[in-house]
């Protein structure tokens, strides 16, 4: 069979066959397309930053917001800018109880930034579970488990969460899990549309007659090559959660002031916003519109490189 | 010795209809629960050693059987052994494989590996799962069986875009070769392939085949293909088996009007302007097969009979021939006389 190795494994020595296709080339490759769209970079950039400042907030901020000791009541409704008690500027001013405004927003948004990637990411978790189960199997339990996500997608996320933070009570956890319940919907009836094309290929027939696990057939084969149109999904949906975080503490039924998040904040602010205190609603609504924005934007792009339309 | 033996095997697939569909039927008096008759009553065997070749016109149910003997599908009706022992079984509309003595090799490498798996994953997988192979010793292995198909130790590292489609192929022999099994199906395995590449691996297959003593199915298309490789050849026409015996016998005196119809079809260079004959009309649909003999509609010979009566697989001159041409006359005989 000698002869069988020259035509063919030939072909494999010549340069453009033979790049090496591994994690780190591929990391390579999609930064590369990443980086085309400049608005990207940027928002990525001013997610990185806001990130870093907000978990790095204990170092970063002048004044523990939780901290009740450190609060000054003389210090209540300061300008923007203007120097306070404690001895340093009031960036963004502070609040009715003498908060300094941007050492709230920085906690906050840390807190926006834990809900939303912990809802994310126990959502995509729950939603590849459901999507899979119901892509493979299909029959009677494909029917059961996906007319419950569309029962579910028929209604507004905010409805739902508003309904289970109700039930459950305040609370970082409950949150948490008032979002996953809302969200892992979107995650299920992705991955169920992208498994259902998959699973009709050979590779996966393949697999199944070899005999393989039923498990590793799923998490093995068929997860990672469903796993694109999920990354998409995956941080557009972090985004929402953190508007919906938001949207819930701005109704009142979310985190407590004690808690701050961005939504909390901004309704406090609210309550200011006709006299001319508008600082107080203002700089959190910012700030949360540029995560989320930033976010989306990022989404959008990793989207783009992703669609195999696009592909170089 | 007979290794793997098909017995009665049907298979039908029907659409399910659903509440709703049967309450439409109801109201409308039709009936939409469509029954494909994939396979009817095929009994086959495959000695141990031998190449059975498995031959038709696409939707004949070749695939489907192939399925059936690799466990992916179980039959309607009918049982599939191998050494004595069900292939597979069903279990609540899921199918379990029973054994890993059977391997397939599908039709288009490009599908039928895990394009984000390395290759040396792919094929070490199925071996490490059932314990056949230890973790210290599979990079050898897979090493020694990627040399052994004709590529290099060294692509185990590599994803399956990296190869051509022969290359593919051979990865895709190595993984069903991994499982040391006692039967091979191959689904066309080379009809997705370059003929200059098909022929390597025909020739990787029939090496292999001498050096590890392969039992084997072989589902083809291409006549000239299935008399390069296989020892008996199994004509299928529309679910059945119209004509089995051995491809030399098959070669030189094909009996049965469409196993003639199929050869008489196959262009051949070198005999000059020789009359190309295409078989008459299309080949059936299976969800409404023809009464009788199932070829009737597109054969040059039938008879009254062929209509009515369904012609058994009966010994012939040769080998097996399932007309009755071959049993007693199609009754247009009678009449012409």
């Amino acid at each position: 069979m000698s002869d069988t190795l020259s035509p063919e494994g030939a072909t494999l020595a010549t340069p453009a066959a033979a790049k090496a296709d591994s994690r780190a080339t591929r990391l390579k490759n999609f930064w590369a397309d990443f980086s085309r769209s400049p608005v990207a970079v940027i928002s990525l950039v001013v997610i990185v930053l806001l990130a870093a400042l907000s978990f790095g907030a204990p170092w970063v901020t002048p004044q523990n917001p939780y901290d009740m000791a450190s609060l000054d009541w003389m210090d209540a409704f300061l300008h923007p800018g203007t120097e306070g008690s404690g001895g340093y500027v009031h960036l963004l001013g502070t609040d009715n109880a003498g908060r300094d405004m941007l050492s709230a927003i920085l906690y906050g948004l840390r807190t926006s930034f834990v809900i939303g990637l912990s809802a994310g990411a126990l959502a995509l978790m729950v939603g590849i579970c459901v999507g899979l189960t119901a892509a493979y199997f299909g029959g009677r339990i494909e029917s059961l488990l996906m007319r419950i996500v569309d029962l579910q997608l028929s209604m507004p996320a905010i409805l739902l969460a508003l309904v289970l933070v109700a039930m459950l009570g305040q609370g970082v956890a409950q949150i948490v899990l008032a979002l996953v319940v809302a969200q892992y919907a979107y995650f299920a009836r992705t991955t169920h549309g992208a498994a259902t094309v998959e699973r009709g290929k050979d590779y996966i027939e393949a697999a199944r007659s070899t005999p393989l696990p039923t498990r590793r057939v799923l998490f093995r084969h068929l997860l990672p090559n469903v796993l694109p149109p999920l990354i998409v999904v995956a941080t557009v949906q972090v985004a929402s959660a953190i508007a919906l975080e938001a949207t819930l503490s701005f109704l009142g039924v979310g985190l407590p002031l004690t808690e701050p998040s961005l939504g909390s904040l901004i309704s406090n602010g609210f309550k200011y916003i006709h006299t001319d205190r508008t600082w107080l609603s203002i700089y959190p609504g910012l700030f949360l519109m540029v995560t989320v924005v930033a976010i989306n934007l990022v989404g959008d792009q990793v989207r783009h490189v992703l669609d195999p339309r696009n592909q170089r | 010795m007979t290794l793997l033996s098909v017995e009665g095997v049907s298979k039908r697939f029907s659409k399910p209809v659903g509440a709703v569909g049967r309450l439409l039927d109801r109201i409308t008096g039709e009936n939409s629960a469509a029954t494909v008759h994939a396979l009817t009553g095929i009994d086959l065997t495959v000695d141990k050693g031998e190449v059975l070749g498995l031959v038709g016109e696409s939707g004949c149910g070749k695939s489907t059987l192939g399925r059936i003997v690799s466990g992916i599908y179980t039959p309607s009706d009918g049982r599939v052994t191998l050494a004595g022992k069900a292939v597979a079984r069903s279990s609540g509309g899921n199918v379990q494989k029973l054994t890993t003595a059977v391997q397939m090799i599908h039709q288009d490498p490009f599908a039928s590996l895990d394009p984000r798996m390395k290759v040396g994953e792919t094929i070490s997988e199925g071996p490490r799962l059932h314990g056949l192979w230890s973790a210290a010793e599979s990079g050898d292995r897979v090493r020694a069986l990627l040399e052994q198909v004709g590529l290099e130790g060294a692509y185990a590292n590599r994803l399956p875009h990296q190869f051509s489609g022969g290359q593919r192929q051979r990865i895709a022999i190595a993984r069903a070769l991994a499982m040391e099994p006692d039967l091979l199906v191959l689904d066309e395995a080379v009809a997705s392939l370059d003929v200059s590449i098909q022929a390597q691996v025909l020739n990787l297959f029939l090496d292999l085949r001498k050096r590890l003593d392969l039992t084997a199915v072989f589902i083809s298309h291409d006549l000239s293909v299935v008399r390069h490789v296989c020892d008996r050849v199994a004509i299928m026409y529309l679910g059945r088996v119209v004509e089995l015996a051995t491809a030399e016998d098959l070669y030189a005196a094909p009996a049965h009007p469409y196993t003639k119809a199929l050869f008489a079809s196959v262009p051949t260079l070198g005999t000059g302007r020789a009359a190309f004959q295409p078989i008459k009309g299309e080949i059936p649909s299976p969800l409404n097969p023809p009464k009788g003999c199932a070829f009737h509609p597109r054969c040059p010979f039938a008879g009254p009979r062929c209509k009515t009566e369904v012609p058994a697989l009966k010994p012939g001159d040769r080998g097996q021939v399932a007309c009755h041409l071959n049993d007693g006359g199609t009754g247009a005989e009678e009449i012409a006389a």
